[in-house]
């Protein structure tokens, strides 16, 4: 998994609530595109039309935020469906890092399985964060440092953020989780030993 | 003794090692697959792990199956290629599979707890994000990512930050007309799509307390649509009369031992939630969605809303986008658009008592000449009981299609999907844009309201008929 320590880019906002994930990624693009090749469908209902034709209105159909690395939305962003496709279709994107205030619960698990940071915060910083891209037509980087667990803005204001401890390093080290898991299969063996014979009916069936 | 909660009792027998900082190494009683679960068998297989505990695992045929009247193993779909990806890695590692025409396939939320194969008190995964549905059982259970299947088909554990706990209490009764899916859309409506982010939610009060098993399993479907991955409901008589003689549910013995244990699941009389909310079931009127989010849902007595109404501008802008997709004025009563397309069917209303419910309404009733009506039973077991009862003659007298279960247009994965710009009601949980195919118009409501559009032609009040 690539790893996420310090990033500076464009950033598209994308103050929407409850973008769902069938929006990020259409179901029909997880038949057998395989991750790495799923980019220009992300958001398809929003940036072509029925006809295939590009909505020039929407925020990623522009310049320069066809280049962003990172998305700035609002409230429960990819909620719903729980297929990690919408990470992998962002990430094709070239999208890295999503600030958001909330997230739905899976995508946001999934982030981490990924090599993608999410970043929360209020939605006030959020707003106002926007405000400053688009004042500058999109001219305006963001930074997002993990390390310091510290974004900042185009015109240098700091916001702090706080990630639990066990996904940071997940993410600066670009850590696999079932390698991780592996370390303790002592553990998990007695756990199942123990557990046979409290509720023995589950490994029954039937 | 310290008073816990329905969650935090499964939760702790689950936990293998303690990460720190809320998180936990949990051990996974049962992993549910999909079609979609030959993908992560297939990675782990190349990255040289073996699946761990293949008889905790079950999979099932249902996202890519064609609902094709009179299909067979061989039925191509637009998505079948998955189907043999899954039928040929689940023999390579050993895992159960219900395939096409079997008894056990159907929609893997369905199947679990009808084969007895969900428990109470068990922590349950699947990589599918409405596998809160299960928690009706009394049991834990959560969607997860494609990694995270793979996760757990290696080690037989997940890791996960330990969730807030909100009791949801419905007090009071049901007035007619009213279904246990118009209960969890008025919740979703009064707290809105991300009211339960962050929350395990157990739902309780009279009015759940009454309901039977499949209405419990409606209720906690919805969860994921509330932001909460986990929904759930304790195990009391019904949950055991419902269980006991399933195939897969415990026998003997084993069934008594098993029960005893169940008896002590329920949350304690002082166990202390992170958040509360109540509602009297006076309040609740069938509902029906008016958006492209769950939370946009009104009673079908009540007129669509007008954005203009809201202060905040990112909501405001939400719901516009929502009503010029679905093609609505604000201020016209929602009762009365006409429909193009009923679909009842899904993981959450595709049971028996789903289509009993819809089957009374079509009962002696025509479906409307401008309407296409599908019924698709949850499973291939829902299915044989339906037509024993003779409920399928009921849908195809009234001109209803009755079709061979699996998920159809609640997702539109396998082709069956509402044609662009179509109106449709359907009884599955998500209105999402294209969610039932491009620019389908999706209206969500209780099988008896979909079956009221379907013969009104035009969504209307159940309990005007
Ligand atoms: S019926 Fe719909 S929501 Fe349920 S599992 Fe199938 S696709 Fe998902």
């Amino acid at each position: 998994m690539d790893k996420f320590t310090v990033m500076e880019a464009s950033a598209a906002p994308l103050m929407r609530q409850n973008v769902n994930t069938d929006v990020i990624i259409r179901v029909e693009r997880l038949r057998d595109l395989p991750r790495g090749k799923l980019g220009p469908y992300a958001f398809e209902s929003w940036r072509y039309d029925l006809e295939g034709n590009e909505n020039p209105d929407f925020v990623l159909n522009k310049q320069p935020y066809r280049e962003s690395k990172i998305v700035l939305a609002a409230d429960n962003f990819a909620c719903g469906s729980s297929r990690e496709h919408a990470v992998w279709a962002l990430w094709d994107f070239g999208i890295r890092c999503v600030i958001a205030p909330s997230f739905g619960q899976i995508f946001y698990n999934n982030c981490f399985q990924n090599g993608m940071l999410p970043v929360m915060l209020p939605l006030k910083e959020i707003e106002a964060m926007a405000a400053e891209i688009e004042e500058s037509q999109g001219a305006g980087r963001v930074k997002v440092d993990l390390e310091n667990m510290v974004v900042t803005t185009p015109s240098g204001r700091t916001i702090p953020f706080t990630l639990d401890a066990i996904r940071r390093d997940g993410l600066l080290k670009g850590r696999d989780q079932i390698e991780l898991t592996m370390t303790r299969v002592a553990e998990i063996d007695a756990f199942q030993k123990k557990d046979r014979e409290r509720f023995p009916w589950i490994y029954a069936r039937g | 003794m310290a008073q816990e909660t329905l969650f935090d009792k499964i939760w702790n027998r689950h936990v293998v090692a303690d990460l720190g900082g809320g998180y936990a190494l949990l051990h996974v009683s049962r992993n549910l697959m999909h079609d979609g679960g030959g993908g992560p068998l297939r990675l782990i297989r190349e990255r040289g792990y073996k699946v761990r505990n293949p008889e905790l695992n079950l999979g099932t045929l249902d996202h890519a199956v064609t609902t094709e009247p009179g299909r067979t193993k061989d039925s191509k779909s637009a998505f079948s290629g998955r189907l043999d990806i899954m039928r040929e890695e689940s023999k390579k590692a050993g895992v159960t599979l219900y395939d096409v025409g079997e008894p056990g396939q159907g929609i893997v939320h369905v199947i679990g707890p009808e084969m007895g194969y969900t428990l109470p008190g068990t922590l349950l995964t699947c990589g599918d994000s409405h596998t809160c549905t299960h928690g009706g059982m009394g049991a834990i259970a959560f969607g997860i990512g494609a990694t995270e299947v793979g996760h757990v088909l290696a080690t037989q554990t997940i890791v996960q930050r330990k969730p807030l706990r909100m009791r949801a209490s419905f007090e009071g009764e049901r007035h007619p007309g009213v279904e246990p899916k118009d209960m969890i859309l008025y919740l979703i409506g009064r707290i809105g799509t991300a009211g339960g982010t962050g929350y395990a939610v157990e739902y309780a009060g009279s009015a759940v307390r009454d309901l039977d098993i499949e209405g419990r399993l409606t209720l906690c479907n919805l969860s994921i649509e509330l932001g909460a991955k986990v929904g759930m409901v304790a195990p009391d008589e019904t949950t055991f009369a419902y269980l006991e003689g399933r195939p897969l549910a415990p026998t003997g013995a084993m069934w008594d031992r098993a029960v005893a244990d169940w008896r002590t699941l329920p949350t304690d009389p002082g166990a202390v939630f992170d958040a509360e909310v109540e509602i009297d079931m006076a309040e609740v009127a069938p509902q029906i969605t008016w958006g492209t989010s769950p939370e946009n849902v009104i009673a079908v007595d009540q007129r669509i809303p007008d954005p203009a109404s809201l202060d905040d501008p990112d909501r405001r802008g939400s719901w516009e986008a929502s009503l010029d997709y679905m093609g609505l004025q604000a201020g016209q009563p929602i009762a009365g658009t006409p429909v193009d397309w009923v679909f009842i069917g899904s993981c959450t209303n595709s049971r028996l008592s789903d289509l009993r419910a819809a089957a009374a309404v079509a009962k002696g009733r025509k479906v409307a000449g401008s309407v296409t009506a599908w019924v698709v039973p949850g499973s291939e077991n829902v299915k044989r009981q339906a037509e024993a009862e003779g409920l399928d003659r009921i849908f195809k007298e009234a001109g209803f299609q009755w079709r061979e279960p699996g998920c159809s247009m609640c997702l539109a994965f396998n082709g069956d999907r509402v044609p662009p710009g179509k109106r449709s009601v359907s009884t599955s949980n998500r209105n999402f844009v294209g969610r039932q195919g491009p620019g389908a118009r999706t209206h969500l409501a209780s099988p008896a309201m979909a079956a009221a559009a379907a013969v009104a032609g035009c969504i209307a009040d159940v309990r005007d008929l």
